[in-house]
């Protein structure tokens, strides 16, 4: 198919083609096209179906605010992007593109009944008609809704590509690149500050792409544009940034902005796909400029009803006449100018509608002396055609004998918008400025400032002026010096005011046409009218009842018609019925851009304990704790996790058992107050315990409910090795540091974390002590030397220890700390050892097998943040004689004390083979109707070998009062007997410690 | 993100580097024991919750590691001021709760005046 759209000398594009293909069929363009003007110029308007009815769609604009041109584009499987906006895809050799939501064609859509049953789907209807049945919502409405409602579809495939990230800071920040952008970024770049200037099209220039009549310092606009945009890109301290959208602007003068780096390429050549700028920047110039609105009348989103600037966009920038013979439809000069540059280039101008009773001014008497009709007073009150506009229907605004005129595309134009999107992220206030009937930055919240057609200016001289001021103002604020360079000056400029809101004529309140309001999620003004009568008086419930404006375009053309339509229905003034609250991104972000480096391997650290590789070499599985992988348990050949955690169990009682225990928190105070410290911050008593010696410590929050335990090791009078829980660790020295800096801050003390600087190994057993006595020098290992509980610095196979001896599986233990970087070669010589007496590796599952066979609690799995050392039967660990430590208070609040109260005690099941899940509930009696009473909870479930049964902790109200009754868990399956027993199920006396 | 001034690097630092770490100049009472259950209360349970100014702790966690005090405006998140926690509570200017301060009431409010509610009469009371 050739361009026969392409108008020979116009246009700013190359002469290089650029071949493509859309629905399958192929096509050329230029390079430099969007898809949307590619397409244009091969005649084609129709390019996909709506959202809701599956009505045909063409493209309504070029630029960003596109709601109705959206397509999927497709370089390879993994490779399908939705939803993209053809009017902002640049073509490339080969690009290959699709329609969305039609089946079985573009031109033939099945979904095209719901347009027809249309009434069924009112504004709300989802609310009101999937009601009923409930359950059929899951497995029935849903399913069908979101298989028939809906725009592309997403690739299934991982995304192959890369993203990148970067900071920067400026002085000046500039968002947008037209002619008010420019003249800022050039004032404020002659100051010599640092400046960044960014725009979401392909080039700068903004309307100057279109904006035939402007002419600046002896060029045309576009070309000074070109010449301005070559200035800056000189100069060293200026930063342009095409392609790039600022959609988010956060506190503190901080912006988002999205780079699109190759999108626009045929190969990307291992370039990032796109980039996230983080700017922070003195002073923001927002330069956002203002979006044409459509007219709201019936069947106003046929194929080929467009923008009129968007029109001139494709004529005068790629060359691209949007039909032979136009029509428009208006109530402002705008439409005019896209009229004549249209008629200059020989495209026939069927008409213009203009809905004001006397139009006049240079524009009208030029369209008049080129012998275009201009029907006045008039309106468009109807179009023909169904896949493409083939005629217009034009009526007097009271009515009155309606006429038909044929055309092949009719421009549109009610006025212009400000786009005031990021001044108000920026938390700035905008008012409504009665006499133009628009929204305009108020009071700023932040430092910047709005300059051009985005702040209401409607001249491109006022505009300038007002840029080139601000951009200087900003610099000199933000550190520069005095603007060196020109004013660039405006010869003659367009200017463009005035227009209309909400429905036109033939679309009013006694009409039930549909007549559009917001394009991409099929919005009519009746609907909204709808909103209304139903109750809604807010604007912000209006939107969410019709979801005007909440299409992926979030209402860049719709917001201010459907804000008018409300505000007639309800009698009220614009102001009075408020304006949606404008939310960052701007224009749609991908994932990819947002995730940019954070996923796979660095979504999160992963940390690796020194004995990670020899773990990895004896095949352990690895369970995740936090970010630690810890080693879970030691498989041997044909085993599964169940005799492995066996095995290991019972050869840890049986001979001994090496356990890496080198996640545990370790934090060192030090310091002369360091037992007064620990005083404070433990519920034990610290003052008398003897250098040497260890005490299991519990540490509690204000409240009086356990925050953390640990054994504690008093290395000297003013130093205790403390270990934390492995989760706890960093929550525990910033509790630490807390009560320390602010609360205590007389306290002579200092904290050091070490936990990744000791790796820990956990020998238990009874041949613990035969097997790391070989390796151990100058400590001597005799019970009555170093009894249960204490530790000793010294030297193991050479190199520093400090050398606990402690158990967390009840049998006799010792855990030797050594320098990380010894980690592994010590395990490795332990593990010789070790084999000598048959003792095993195990992991986590053992550990926290043996430890519930001595009724040991694990804080966060027994405990929950509501449970009290005496709840947890630890009150032995508190020091009655303390007058102060952080939680004595709470200890004594009314309910910490009361009767009643969740008490750890051990759960034995009638029949010792049923293990019990943990999490499940306790009851008293089982026959009682759902919901029953709940008088506890399991915490901790496992089967027990060394038991020869299973074995549960679990938390229950009075639990201690309750020994030797039957009470009962409820399972799906049925009510399991349990026997309320003693936390501690093995070796019930102790005797094994130095056994 | 927030840009947070350290009263002890003395350097403004992204919020990235910093915890909030609740509100400030509550003091933890040396005879915490013997406390009333209403005193206890206040200090541990009640927090003020301003829409305005709040005076607040922030540690700059990935810096210094210091504990500090802030004054912060709930509404616009602005910092009035920063400064060493023991110091006393600064008295700050007035225009830091001034209007300007309420500058980020959501556009969807603004020119509007609010109806003022009517006090529901008696039948409807319930």
């Amino acid at each position: 198919m050739t361009e026969s759209f392409r108008i020979a000398g116009r246009g700013r594009l190359s002469s290089r083609t650029a071949r493509f293909s859309f629905d399958g069929k192929p096509y050329a363009g230029l390079s430099g096209d969007t898809l949307a003007s590619a397409l244009l110029a091969n005649g084609v308007h129709l390019v996909g179906r709506s959202f809701k009815y599956h009505r045909p769609r063409g493209i309504l604009s070029a630029g960003a605010e596109e709601p109705n041109a959206l397509v999927s584009v497709e370089r390879d499987a993994a490779r399908k992007t939705p939803n993209v906006r053809a009017t902002v895809q640049e073509l490339y050799e080969g690009l290959s593109a699709s329609s969305q939501n039609r089946w079985p064609s573009l031109a033939f859509d099945v979904g095209e009944v719901n347009d027809v049953v249309s009434p069924m789907f009112s504004a709300g209807f989802y609310y009101k008609t999937f009601m009923w049945p409930k359950a059929a919502w899951k497995s029935l409405y849903e399913p069908v809704i979101r298989s028939a409602a809906g725009l592309g579809v997403a690739p299934d495939l991982p995304d192959p590509d890369h993203y990148a990230a970067r900071y920067a800071h400026c002085e000046v920040l500039v968002l947008g690149g037209g002619a008010a952008g420019i003249a800022a970024a050039l004032a404020a770049a002659e100051t010599g500050v640092r400046v960044v200037i960014c725009d979401e099209q392909a080039e700068l220039g903004g309307a100057m792409r279109y904006e035939a009549g402007a002419a600046i310092d002896g060029q045309d606009g576009w070309a000074w544009a070109q010449a301005s945009v070559a200035k800056l890109a000189a100069m060293d301290n200026v930063t342009i940034l095409p392609r790039t959208t600022a959609f988010g602007y956060y506190a503190q003068n901080f912006v988002g902005l999205a780079e699109r780096v190759t999108e626009h390429l045929a190969d990307p050549k291992g370039l990032p796909r796109e980039r996230l700028w983080q700017v922070r920047a003195r002073r923001v110039i927002l330069a956002t400029g203002a979006i044409e609105r459509h007219m709201v009348f019936a069947d106003n989103d046929r194929p080929g009803v467009m923008l009129a600037s968007a029109a001139r966009t494709y004529l005068n920038h790629y060359g691209v006449a949007v039909g032979r013979n136009v029509g428009v439809y208006t109530a402002n000069d705008s439409a005019y100018a896209a009229a004549l540059d249209l008629k200059k280039a020989g495209v026939g101008i069927a008409a213009i509608v203009d809905l004001r009773d006397n139009p006049a001014g240079p524009l009208v008497d030029e369209a008049r002396s080129l012998g275009i009709d201009i029907h006045h007073g008039r309106g468009v009150v109807g179009v023909g055609g169904k896949l493409r506009v083939s005629s217009m229907t034009v009526q007097p605004k009271g009515g009155g004998a309606a006429r038909t005129i044929p055309v092949d595309a009719l421009l549109v134009s009610s006025g212009w918008t400000p786009s005031v999107h990021l001044f108000s992220q920026s938390r700035g206030k905008v008012v409504f400025d009665d006499a133009t009937k628009r929204f305009l930055p108020g009071n700023y919240a932040q430092d910047c400032v709005s300059v051009g057609a985005c702040n209401g200016t409607d001249s491109l001289s006022a505009t300038l002026d007002q840029a080139w001021a601000a951009g200087a103002k900003a610099a000199k604020e933000a550190g520069g010096s005095v603007a060196r360079g020109t004013k660039p000056k405006v010869e003659s400029g367009e200017n463009f005011s005035g227009g209309v809101l909400g429905a036109g004529p033939g679309a009013g309140a006694d009409k039930t046409v549909k007549a559009f309001v917001d394009f991409q999620n099929d919005v009519t003004a009746k609907d909204i009218r709808l909103a209304v009568r139903e109750g809604m008086r807010s604007i912000e419930h209006v939107k969410r009842f019709t979801t005007n404006g909440m299409a992926t375009d979030q209402g860049k053309t719709s917001n201010m018609h459907g804000l008018a339509i409300a505000a007639e229905t309800l009698g009220k003034d614009i102001p009075e019925v408020g304006l949606t609250t404008f939310r960052a991104p701007y224009t749609p972000v991908t994932f990819g851009t947002i995730v940019n480096h954070g996923r796979g391997p660095l979504f999160d650290p992963t940390r690796r304990t020194a004995t990670h590789d020899w773990a990895q070499k004896h095949g352990a599985v690895f369970e995740d704790v936090g970010q630690w992988k810890r080693a879970w348990y030691f498989p041997k050949a044909g085993e599964d996790m169940h005799a492995a955690v066996n095995r290991e169990c019972r050869t840890v009682r049986e001979t001994a058992g090496l356990f890496d225990a080198s996640t545990l928190g370790k934090i060192e105070v030090v310091g002369p107050d360091a037992a007064k410290f620990m005083e404070l911050l433990y519920t034990n008593p610290w003052e008398k315990l003897e250098p040497g010696r260890c005490r299991y410590g519990i540490m509690l929050r204000e409240d009086g409910f356990i925050y953390d335990d640990g054994v504690v090791g008093r290395l000297a009078p003013d130093r205790f090795h403390v270990t934390t829980t492995t989760g706890g660790a960093a929550r525990v020295m910033n509790h630490m540091e807390d009560y320390l800096q602010t609360e205590f801050p007389q306290l002579n003390v200092w904290l050091t974390s070490v936990s990744e600087q000791w790796a820990v190994i956990a020998v238990q057993g009874p041949n613990s002590r035969k097997i790391i006595e070989p390796l151990v020098e100058d400590i001597d290992l005799s019970d009555e030397a170093m009894p249960h509980m204490s530790v000793r610095e010294g030297k193991i196979c050479g190199v520093p220890t400090r050398l606990f001896r402690m158990s967390f599986t009840g049998d006799r233990g010792f855990e030797v700390n050594v320098p990380a970087d010894y980690g592994q070669a010590v395990w490795e010589a332990l593990w010789a050892e070790g084999q000598k007496h048959g003792a095993c590796a195990y992991g986590t599952e053992a550990m926290h097998v043996l430890r519930a066979e001595k009724g040991y609690i694990i804080v966060g799995q027994d405990t929950d943040g509501t449970v009290t050392p005496n709840d947890a039967g630890l009150d032995w660990a508190i020091g009655k004689k303390k007058t102060d430590f952080v939680g004595i208070r709470g200890l004594t609040r009314p309910d910490l004390v009361a009767p009643g109260r969740k008490q750890l005690v051990g759960l034995k099941t009638k029949d010792p083979k049923t293990v019990l899940e943990e999490g499940a509930q306790i009851v008293a009696n089982p026959r009682q109707p759902i919901p029953m009473t709940m008088i506890g909870h399991v915490t901790s479930s496992y089967w027990s070998e060394n038991c020869g049964r299973s074995i549960a902790l679990a938390l229950l109200a009075g639990g201690r009062e309750r020994m030797g009754e039957t009470l009962f868990v409820p399972m799906p399956e049925g009510p399991i007997e349990v026997e309320i027993c003693s936390p501690v199920f093995f070796d019930e006396k102790g005797g094994r410690l130095n056994g | 993100m927030l840009l947070i001034h350290c009263p002890y690097c003395e350097e403004e630092r992204p919020e990235l580097e910093f915890r909030n770490a609740g509100e400030a100049h509550i003091a933890r009472s040396a005879s915490i024991a013997e406390e009333s259950g209403e005193d206890f209360e206040k200090f541990f349970f009640i927090r003020s919750n301003p829409k305005g100014v709040i005076f607040e702790r922030w540690r700059h966690v990935h810096g210094c590691a210091r504990f500090f005090n802030a004054a912060r405006d709930t509404v616009t998140d602005r910092f009035i001021t920063t400064y060493r926690a023991g110091a006393p509570k600064p008295s700050l200017p007035k225009s830091a709760s001034g209007p300007a301060a309420y500058a980020n009431r959501p556009p969807d409010q603004l020119n509007v005046k609010r109806p003022r509610r009517k006090p529901a009469s008696k039948g409807e009371a319930k």
